[in-house]
């Protein structure tokens, strides 16, 4: 029989709610499962996408961001509200590489809130079991790690948005118009990342990478050609592979 | 300084008191300090965990250079005068050596002894030698000496002999210690109503009837059941609940207390949302008489529990029926609006029991020679309550009669105004600095990491194998020093881990225990106390995030305690030294509003020495109280305000400006510059603080046809006619006063708080001038809190009618030809009554200032939702605000009445003083800063900063982003939206993250 599979979640609580919150969950002895531990921050805002590909490419099943509710963030900052907005784009990048977005969980625990500190972990435990072990491709991580200064310009001109419930947020991101906007702005950006970061390894040829990412052939083909273009890589005639310039 | 009670009160005076710079004595009766709040579950009406917010204080206290704290000690004499009192305490013996005991618990194990736990309210077990409660301050052991073997028959010393560092001294005695003080706090705090003297609701005979405090350590993680609620019969999950109001309290009859314990109702609700929260089904009924919501925020956390599913609210008195045989369940009568008298099965009952004075203040009045008044409170001044009849001698928290902990908080602060006024020569005299060895400079080293496991008595060690740790520990790159540890915070285990430091040389230390949030103070001091620099340390919490969390998965457990401290290990190991940043301090402060409020608060520090700045808005001081002519206790307020108007005048210190209008703020705590326009002119201002005392406004009705007719007026209009004695008002046949109108309504749902004691006034007023004169109150729910409540008993009894009302039938008021005809539906008798009146008095709604919007904004500075200004802390930083250096008093922070308000301006002054007194201010190391080579000067980090802490500034590279260190919070939020890394939040760098990442 295979051993069971144990979630390997990482946290990263703000120092105001949610940290006090697990505290609290402790000192009132609700119990979790022991696969989270947790990096203490003193805002949920200062959790940059970087910390979430990193704790995934590190092979975590889930990554879990705490912060206060909407409205009761410690700073005028109001950094949770960022912090939702990161949640979102990150899952979409999620998505994009092919990964469950559901291994990305952000929720709000207040200080006192002990007992919901413990059933969400509990949960996301749960639904991370059902997910089964993370397989992300590291390459792909890497390939938006790349992108993230990109990604923040794109944040900044075009996602900084503020709504009062979280449910705003959702339809937001959920919309048309903002997934257009990843579509045009980013997706092209991260297939040639992902191109980029893959021939950083060894040259390829254009159905290798295809096999390799998954893209379908025509899309490899477009990419290679543009970054051609811009001399990011180059065709090596020999060998019919192309390599990073 | 003495400071007499070690509950809240007594702690935040003595702290307060230590702050400005004088020596303070915080004496206490019981074996720790604490008082009531450390046995209080959660707090209303944020459901703070009381121990959680009210510990780091004992630990601050504990630490603080300026406060001895002497525990199982009393006042035995007082001799002397204002100024330079001789005070005798006795220091009970506690046969345990305070300075070795560690806290270790052994002797508890080994003692054969069990007795009721009093900090359990007698609901479990403890030993008679025990320590008070776990996160007790000081930490060590007491010995009971009514219960000891040995003490009683000298039987056993089974505790001196398990005991390993010697501390039990089972021969101790009483200790006579003289000490001089300049002025005397009293803080004895309150004792709760005991039912069982007369058996109230069967109390004493029927074992599932409860008191409230018992209640809150049933729902209590450290109470009987570890936070299980469980009733006292058979240990069963109880799942009806019946909460009985006002016991021991609005009760005529001997035995009972006639005035309103003013907590009650919203520590019952408290008690009710979190019985909810335990177990989800269980149905909850309050009886209850009038629901006295009249705090800030009570009347939304009201609404709260009332809407819980499974929650009933009912109107009623309530006798006992019976106890059932075999399930020992009550039943209750009580009536109901249409049924007549219904009786119903409980299986538990919380009798919410009142406030009474402490037992011991006769005595306590004896010794110090102040009076006590007929309830056997402190007797104080009616307008200023923290004076007693005596000078020097000032009393802060629920010995001036109930109070709920912000308001003893307020009053103690307050109190610490007084002595520092006047004591104002002497403060700083005998004060003591810590003096902290200097620190190693460790940049040229290779990281030395010292590896501290705590095993927190068994709270660790009982569940993770320590010593496994350690040597897991002793492996991890850079890690030269690895050890176990019982109490790493305990005196002795500190003092070991700063001479390890030096002696071992390290340069990093990480210690696994408990939570950073209360501990991580404590241990960078420490860290300093080893020579080095205090950000050197990292905590890695083995307790709260592991053993307490897996208590049942042992191995598990130590898994995962070994990999929080590789975590820790890792990041500890890229942690720099940072330097905290000393700021000048301009000493000088603005006060905004020159009302009650904001006059006191100016008075008082100018009193203590520093220049304040006087800003109102109108062209005369006064603001509210201009319009109020008595209160309720009949002082008469026009002669008290013309009195501190003149003396604001006369305070060479006190500069006042009229007409006046801040226009805009520049600059952080300690050096603010705050531009104000007063008759016309622009004056710059420079101040280290601000007081924000803007108070508020009364509601302009658009109802009852107010400002339609001439007879209908509010209750300000009103008394000013009656402080007139206008003929139409003196010669009225019939007065109608309506409650509640603008307020607890949806659009301003909260309670303006002043105004049933208003009305009340009022109506004795009028009865004293005509008492043949017909007075009928409509209103909702009497709240008259505290003392209040025995004038409105005053008023009843002088034949004032009151009619409820409620809001789905409000009265109505209809103009007759020569008087007003108001019509209201009695909610229980459910019939019409037509009431003629010459004259309706509107109890018009407390609403914010005009100005608090733009103040706000300018000083960054939070409203609530009803648009009051929102301190920083609801429980205990109830003046200040998160920003630092903005203080907050009067009817800006909610509805009060002049003596509320009095007591808060004094707190506002002595918090203030505490951060003037000081030469700089020292603001955490952990701010941003920018590495200028990276920075592309693209503002991404300028736009998300809301405390406008980074600009542009020009620099041989051109312009740089530049974080002002005083103004940055070190949230980091800026962090990430720097596309190029140029940022950094110091402490929580980007490296020091994601190396931990991948410890994890």
């Amino acid at each position: 029989m295979q051993p069971e599979f144990k979630p390997r979640i990482l946290g990263f609580l703000c120092n105001w709610c949610s940290y006090a919150g697990a505290d609290l969950a402790g000192v009132s002895r609700y119990q979790y499962p022991p696969g989270i531990k947790v990096i203490r921050l003193m805002c949920s805002g200062r959790v940059d996408l970087e910390f979430v590909l990193r704790a995934l490419a590190n092979g975590n099943d889930g990554v879990f961001v705490g912060g206060c509710w909407l409205g009761e963030c410690h700073y005028i900052t109001e950094g949770n509200y960022d912090a939702l907005s990161m949640m979102h784009l990150g899952k979409k990048l999620l998505e994009r590489i092919g990964a469950n977005p559901e291994r990305l969980r952000l929720e709000w625990v207040s200080a006192s809130q002990g007992l919901r500190f413990a059933e969400v972990v509990s949960d996301f435990t749960n639904r991370l079991k059902e997910l089964g072990p993370q397989n992300v491709s590291k390459l792909k991580l890497e390939a938006i790690r790349k992108l993230l200064p990109y990604i923040k310009l794109v944040e900044r001109e075009k996602l900084r948005v503020r709504f009062e419930s979280k449910g705003e947020y959702e339809k937001f991101f959920a919309s048309e118009a903002v997934n257009r906007l990843v579509d045009e702005l980013i997706a092209d950006k991260l297939a040639v990342s992902q191109i980029m970061v893959l021939l950083g390894t060894q040259a390829l040829s254009p159905g290798e990478i295809a096999d390799t990412l998954g893209m379908a052939p025509s899309e490899v083909a477009k990419h290679l050609k543009s970054s051609a273009r811009q001399r990011l890589v180059r065709f090596d005639v020999e060998q019919k592979r192309y390599a990073l310039a | 300084m003495l400071v007499v009670g070690g509950g809240i009160s007594g702690i935040q005076a003595a702290l307060d008191l230590a702050g400005i710079g004088l020596r303070v004595f915080l004496v206490d009766k019981s074996p720790a300090i604490g008082g009531k709040m450390s046995q209080l579950d959660k707090t209303f009406p944020t459901n703070d965990c009381s121990m959680c917010i009210e510990s780091p204080k004992f630990i601050e206290c504990d630490r603080h250079p300026n406060i001895e704290m002497l525990t199982n000690t009393e006042v035995v004499r007082v001799e002397g005068e204002a100024g330079d009192f001789t005070v005798t305490l006795n220091r009970k013996p506690r046969y345990v050596n305070e300075d070795i005991c560690t806290g270790c618990t052994t002797c508890f194990e080994y003692c054969p002894v069990q007795v009721p736990d009093p900090y359990n309210q007698g609901l479990s077990l403890t030993k008679a030698v025990h320590i008070h409660f776990s996160q007790a301050v000081p930490l060590v052991s007491y010995i009971d000496p009514e219960t000891c073997l040995y003490l009683q028959d000298e039987k056993c010393q089974i505790c001196a002999g398990v005991c390993k560092h010697n501390a039990i001294d089972l021969h101790q005695k009483p200790q006579k210690v003289e000490i001089n003080v300049g002025a005397v706090v009293l803080s004895p705090g309150y004792d709760v109503f005991d039912p069982a003297a007369r058996g109230d609701y069967g109390y004493g005979t029927l074992k599932n009837v409860v008191t409230s405090l018992e209640f809150e350590r049933i729902l209590s993680a450290t109470g009987p059941f570890e936070g299980e609620i469980r009733r006292p019969s058979d240990g069963k999950h109880p799942q009806k609940i019946a909460w009985i109001q006002c016991v021991g309290s609005r009760q005529v009859i001997p035995g009972g207390n006639p005035y309103c314990s003013a907590v009650c109702c919203a520590y019952t609700q408290k008690q009710v949302i979190l019985t909810k929260d335990h177990y989800a089904d269980v149905q909850a009924t309050v009886f209850h008489n009038d629901i006295r919501a009249f705090g800030k925020d009570f009347e939304r956390y009201y609404q709260r529990a009332a809407n819980l599913p499974g929650v009933r609210f009912i109107r009623s008195y309530v006798s006992i029926g019976k106890e059932i045989a075999d399930s020992r369940n009550i039943t209750l009568r009580y009536s109901t609006d249409g049924e007549g008298v219904k009786e119903e099965e409980f299986e538990l009952v919380v009798l919410s029991v009142g406030l009474t004075p402490p037992k011991d203040a006769p005595e306590l009045a004896a010794k110090f020679g102040i009076e006590l008044d007929a309830r056997g409170f402190c007797k104080t001044d009616p307008l200023n309550r923290i004076e007693t009849t005596r000078a020097g001698v000032y009393v802060s928290g629920a010995f001036q009669g109930p109070a709920d902990i912000p308001e003893s908080v307020v009053s103690a602060s307050g109190a610490a105004a007084l002595c520092g006024e006047l004591l104002a020569a002497q403060r700083g005299k005998l004060s003591r600095e810590r003096v902290y060895p200097p620190e190693r400079d460790v940049t040229a080293e290779e990281p030395k990491v010292g590896v501290f496991v705590c095993h927190c008595g068994a709270n660790i060690g009982r569940v993770v194998n320590v010593p496994s740790v350690v040597e897991y520990a002793s492996k991890l790159e850079n890690v030269v020093h690895a050890q176990e540890s019982l109490f790493a915070c305990s005196t002795d285990n500190a003092q070991q881990i700063a001479d390890t430091i030096r002696d071992k040389g390290l340069n990093r230390v990480v210690i696994a225990a408990c939570t950073p949030r209360t501990h991580e103070p404590l241990f960078r001091d420490t860290v300093r106390e080893g020579g080095i620099n205090q950000y050197f340390f990292d905590m890695a919490n083995i307790r709260e995030h592991c053993s307490w969390v897996h208590s049942k998965e042992k191995e598990e457990a130590t898994r995962k305690a070994k990999e929080i401290v590789r975590m820790s290990v890792a990041r500890s190991a890229l942690l720099e030294p940072l330097e905290e940043i000393d700021l000048p301090v301009d000493k000088a402060v603005l006060v905004i509003g020159g009302g009650v409020a904001g006059m006191t608060s100016a008075l008082n520090i100018a009193g203590q020495g520093f220049e304040v700045t006087l800003v109102e808005k109108d062209a005369d001081l006064g603001g509210m109280a201009r319009r109020l002519h008595y209160t309720l206790e009949g002082a008469d307020v026009q002669a008290y305000l013309a009195e501190l108007v003149r003396k604001v005048y006369r305070h060479p210190l006190v500069h006042v400006a009229t007409d006046a209008a801040v226009e805009g703020v520049a600059g952080y705590v300690g050096n603010f510059t705050t531009r104000v326009r007063s008759e016309g002119r622009i004056r710059e201002i420079r101040h280290g603080a601000v007081v924000v005392a803007t108070g508020a406004e009364e509601h302009k009705p658009a109802e009852y046809l107010y400002g339609k007719s001439g007879r209908v007026v509010t209750l300000l209009e009103l008394e000013s006619r009656i402080a007139r004695k206008e003929e139409a008002v003196t010669s009225a046949q019939s007065v109608v006063m309506i409650q509640c109108v603008g307020c607890r309504t949806a659009e301003r749902n909260y309670c303006s708080r002043v105004c049933c004691a208003q009305a009340i006034k009022n109506a004795l007023l009028l009865k004293q001038l005509n008492p043949g004169m017909e007075i009928t109150v409509l209103f909702r729910d009497m709240r008259t809190y505290g003392f209040r409540e025995e004038y409105y008993r005053e008023a009843a009894a002088k034949g004032v009618r009151f009619i409820r009302y409620t809001p789905e039938e409000k009265p109505a008021v209809e103009a007759l030809e020569k008087s007003l005809k108001i019509t209201v539906i009695d909610p229980i008798l459910r019939n019409k009554l037509e009431i003629e009146a010459d004259l309706v008095a509107l109890a018009a709604a407390v609403v914010p200032s005009s100005t608090s919007q733009a103040l706000s904004k300018l000083f960054k500075v939070p409203l609530n939702p009803d648009g009051f200004f929102q301190e920083a802390h609801v429980k205990l930083r109830p003046v200040d605000f998160a920003a630092d250096g903005v203080f907050l008093c009067g009817t800006a922070h909610y509805p009060k009445d002049l003596a509320e308000t009095i007591s808060q301006a004094y707190g506002a002054a002595g918090r203030v003083v505490n951060l003037l007194s000081k030469n700089s201010i020292t603001a955490t190391g952990a701010v941003c800063d920018v590495d200028e080579a990276a920075c592309v000067a693209c503002e991404a980090c300028i736009s998300a900063c809301a405390y406008d802490a980074i600009e542009l500034q020009e620099t041989a590279r051109g312009k740089k982003a530049n974080v002002n260190p005083v103004l940055c919070k070190g949230d980091g939020l800026c962090n990430t939206k720097c596309p190029t890394g140029a940022i950094y939040l110091n402490h929580y760098t980007n490296e020091e993250i994601l190396c931990q990442i991948d410890a994890a």
